[in-house]
């Protein structure tokens, strides 16, 4: 009888410890395609060895501008610096599965802050060049077990614009190295199969800064701020974003539901955190530093760039947390938007409000757990065990070093 | 993000693309060369004189449409031309792109093997043919708007809230449709769940029943059989009587929730319902005292007088006009701030229609809020501090909440301990003599009603009443509808047959305008 009344019991404390746990479902455990790894620890499943280039490829270029530390491509910088402080990293080459050639290619800034690529091709040959003559870890692989943070506009194309970085293609010297960049278009040339694509960085103190309560209503439906029409490159229209941007403009412009305009106000990021859907159209590239101020202040993306490659896809399942459509499809936003279910739309809120989710898109300074460094270095471990076909044989050539333009050839 | 570099790289291109002509003439014969330049300028004045007329670029694609055979993938058709953009020099670029980097893209597409969905190039910018809002979807997107923010208010807001249990004494006179509509529509913004128990002195009417109908909440109305007496004095006694069967019902009915004492002439702000959930047990808030007087000329006095008592007002009573907590610094409950009566004394009024200042109580129990399973017979956790309800006898005198318990320190102060107001105490009642119709609903319809030659004024007493009409007296005071005796109609032009009163009061007249009649019904008067 009283084992009887002690099970009962203890059947009950479950049921009620159960059903109280279900009540307080405010968010959602993300899992992606490749698992629930967004907190995976790197630390022991990799190590890392950091090549000592010469100042010139790092730090020089800092010191001459030291913008570079603020503009959207400076997870290069902060990838190098928490490389060199991290657990991952190995004093001891011969044990490292992985090689990082610490280059800031996307730090020549003109007077307006806008990075030139054309001299990139050439530094980047240039620290290639060094690192395999120096280290016989290079000539090893040809660069297999290497990886390079290349954060601009198309990634290890090396141009801003889409035509010509498509003619360059990536550069042949990086073609058997892991590319950590933040394009990502499918079947794109730009786009390597093995390539991780990272969010761009966005200040995590000033988005911090600008938060409100959670309790405020959200009374926007959907937010948008910036270009519609470039006017200085492309005064017609349609050639910029594809004519997606424009499209969005001019069929909603007289929505009171879409609040789009060009200004720059300052309560920005307040805004978004009033707001349930944010756009995220492309532009002259399909990335943009949008997405990851929509995840941080938890509005839903809405992502307007045909078959784009968002970062971290393995990991985080954007299916469910953004909505995705198509640019054909951008006269009928409205009907598109409101006609998700709400249960859904609640469901990706809860997926949003997923602290290691906002903290996977950030790179904050000092890092911590969870952050984009740790998903870049999930990312690699991932890859690990390399294949043993990347060796190759003594005197056995992969990479043509001649190909290219011949302007690349020059040294830099 | 490009301006500079692509300005750069557009004169770079604009340099290329001259070059570009000329290494196609340079496959052509010798002779043809100039020929084609000077085709190449008529086609430069022609576009530049079409687009002179048109108003915007005509972008020489055309004449590329028309010439070329080649077929790119890169081509869509139709951009559709914004005529409200400033006409700008024309670049051959345009031209001279398609033609070079046109069999180019071809060759690295094939080389590569991989072909995308996605093109650079122009594309067309897609706009519907009613781009305006469809209001079907608006509504959608307000529903979605509104059921966001519920799930936001139930994530973020309050954890689990208790149901707030609303006491109001109240009885029928004038202002009772006042304070009443006031209370209830302050009681059906709370967020949360609520039961208005509404206790009447002069038993439960059907006037009061009607008024707190229309809110639509969940009500108990009680009536307690003594007719409100004439003084403020003897009026808190008995409110606080009724608050007391209130609460008697609270405990036999075992509700649960927070029982809070809404005056029906006081107001509240919504905060205060958002801060009494706080409460464990028992609590109090600041009220504001709004002793007002019917005189102004008094107000200043009093005033000044006020002014005076400062000078030489006690540490421990309160200057300001605010009743409720008074903490020390560590934020603890050490005593109560109440309002100081002494301005007023002696001019305070007695009876309830008095020209002169109301004061409110020592403690108002407008102030005090409890759990209302301080008032069960049996509830887990009850503190021993409580007295127990069901022995509580008033004939002992309960003058305020405090006397429901054993030690008053233990109350805990709400709304950062007493600084924040969060309601108001008022007090304003109408003449005594006033009146007003039953559910403030005129029955039958006022006539509109003019004035006839032989009008009598209003000082002067009307005739004796003919027949079976009553007429309303009229009473200082003024009262917008001049009562006509029914004699008078003789003098109008307009005859109309003589309405019997038992008719008036089952339809309702036609009126006319230069027509009198005397709006007859029996009217109950109230006071």
């Amino acid at each position: 009888m009283k084992n009887l009344s002690s099970l009962s019991a203890i059947i009950l404390f479950l049921f009620f410890s159960a059903s109280s746990a279900e009540q307080t479902v405010r968010t959602e455990r993300i899992s992606g395609s490749a698992g629930d790894v967004l907190e995976d620890n790197p630390v022991g499943k990799l190590k890392v060895y950091v090549y000592e280039l010469p100042s010139k490829y790092n730090k020089k270029l800092l010191q001459k501008d030291p913008r570079c530390l603020t503009h959207m491509f400076a997870a290069e910088i902060f990838m190098h610096r928490f490389l060199l402080s991290s657990p991952v990293r190995t004093r001891n080459p011969d044990e490292a599965d992985w090689f990082y050639t610490p280059i800031y290619p996307t730090c020549d800034l003109t007077p307006t802050g806008l990075p030139l690529p054309f001299k990139s091709p050439r530094m980047m040959r240039s620290a290639i060049q060094l690192v395999s003559s120096n280290w016989p870890y290079w000539n090893r692989t040809e660069g297999a077990d290497h990886f390079f943070v290349v954060p601009h506009d198309f990634g290890a194309c090396f141009h801003y614009q889409e035509e010509k970085a498509i003619e360059r293609g990536i550069l042949p010297l990086l073609q058997r190295a892991t590319l950590v960049q933040t394009f990502g278009q499918r079947n794109h040339v730009c786009l390597d199969e093995g390539s991780i694509t990272i969010p761009p960085f966005a200040p995590p103190q000033k988005m911090q800064a600008h938060l409100i309560p959670p309790d405020i209503p959200r009374s926007i439906f959907v937010y948008f701020r910036g270009l519609f029409y470039d006017v200085n490159n492309d005064p017609e229209g349609g050639y910029y974003a594809r004519g997606a941007r424009a499209a969005v403009w001019e069929n909603f412009k007289n929505n009171p539901l879409f609040d789009i305009s060009t200004d720059h106000p300052t309560t920005y990021y307040e805004d978004m955190q009033r707001a349930i859907f944010c756009l995220c159209p492309l532009g002259w590239a399909p990335w943009s530093p949008r997405l990851v101020e929509a995840v941080v202040f938890g509005c839903i993306p809405v992502i307007i760039a045909d078959d784009i490659v968002l970062p971290f896809a393995d990991a985080i399942p954007w299916e469910e947390i953004g909505v995705f459509v198509a640019e054909k499809d951008v006269p009928e936003l409205d009907t598109i938007l409101t006609s998700i279910p709400t249960e859904v739309i609640l469901r990706k809120q809860r997926l949003l409000a997923n602290p290691s989710m906002k903290r996977a898109m950030l790179f904050p300074q000092p890092a911590q757990p969870g952050d984009a460094f740790h998903q870049i270095l999930n990312g690699l471990a991932r890859k690990l065990p390399h294949d043993k076909s990347i060796y190759l044989k003594a005197g056995e050539k992969a990479l043509n070093w001649t190909a290219g333009p011949t302007g690349d050839l020059k040294p830099w | 993000m490009k301006l500079s570099a692509l300005h750069q790289s557009y004169l770079n291109r604009r340099s290329n693309s001259f070059r570009s002509p000329t290494s196609v003439d340079s496959s052509v014969d010798g002779s043809g060369k100039s020929l084609i330049a000077v085709f190449w300028l008529i086609l430069h004045c022609l576009c530049c004189l079409i687009s002179l007329v048109l108003g915007f670029r005509f972008s020489r694609l055309v004449f590329f449409f028309l010439f070329s055979t080649s077929s790119t993938t890169n081509l869509y058709s139709s951009a559709p031309f914004r005529p409200d953009l400033p006409v700008k020099h024309l670049d051959v670029h345009t031209l001279g792109r398609r033609l070079d980097p046109g069999a180019n893209n071809l060759t690295v597409a094939a080389a590569t093997a991989k072909s995308s969905r996605v093109v650079v190039g122009r594309h067309g910018i897609r706009i519907r043919p009613w781009p305006h809002p469809n209001p079907v979807e608006v509504m959608k997107a307000h529903q979605i708007i509104e059921r966001v923010q519920n799930e936001q208010k139930t994530v973020f807001g309050m954890k689990t809230s208790k149901m707030v249990i609303a006491v109001t004494p109240t009885y029928v006179r004038t202002f009772q449709a006042l304070h009443l509509t006031g209370v209830m529509h302050s009681l059906m913004l709370v967020p949360y769940d609520l039961v208005w128990v509404v206790v009447e002195a002069g038993g439960a009417t059907n006037e009061t029943a009607s008024i707190i109908a229309k809110s639509g909440l969940r009500t108990i109305h009680l009536g307690v059989d003594q007719r409100m007496p004439n003084t403020w004095e003897d009026r808190s006694k008995l409110e606080v009587f009724m608050r007391l069967q209130a609460l008697r019902v609270v405990k036999e009915e075992k509700l649960d929730g927070i029982v809070m004492f809404a005056d029906d002439s006081n107001m509240h702000s919504m905060e205060f319902f958002d801060e009494i959930q706080n409460v464990k047990w028992f609590g109090t808030v600041s009220v504001g005292i709004l002793a007002h007087s019917g005189n102004a000329e008094e107000m200043v006095m009093s005033m000044d007088k006020r002014k005076e008592m400062e000078k030489e007002a006690e540490e421990d009573s309160s200057s300001l006009p605010v009743q409720g907590p008074a903490c020390n610094s560590t934020d603890q409950l050490i005593g109560w701030h109440i309002f100081n009566t002494l301005p007023y004394a002696g001019k305070s009024a007695v009876y309830i229609d008095d020209v002169a200042a109301v004061l409110p109580q020592k403690l108002e129990w407008s102030g005090f809020v409890l759990n209302s399973r301080l008032l069960w017979e049996e509830a887990e956790n009850k503190p021993e501090w409580v007295k127990d309800f069901g022995s509580l006898n008033e004939n002992e005198g309960v003058e305020s909440p405090l006397s429901l318990l054993k030690d008053p320190s233990m109350v805990e102060p709400l709304g950062s301990c007493g600084r924040q107001v969060l309601l108001w105490w008022l007090r304003v009642e109408a003449r005594a003599d006033s009146k007003f119709p039953p559910g403030w609903i005129i029955d039958p319809p006022l006539e509109i009603t003019v004035a006839a030659k032989r009008t009598p004024w209003p000082d002067v007493p009307p005739e004796p009443p003919t027949k079976t009409k009553d007429q309303m007296p009229l009473s200082h005071g003024g009262k917008t509808v001049v009562v006509i005796p029914k004699q008078q109609q003789h003098s109008t032009k307009i005859r109309k047959p003589k309405r019997r009163s038992k008719r008036n009061k089952h339809e309702p007249k036609l009126t006319d305008t230069t027509q009198v009649s005397s709006s007859s019904s029996k009217r109950q008067e109230r006071n």
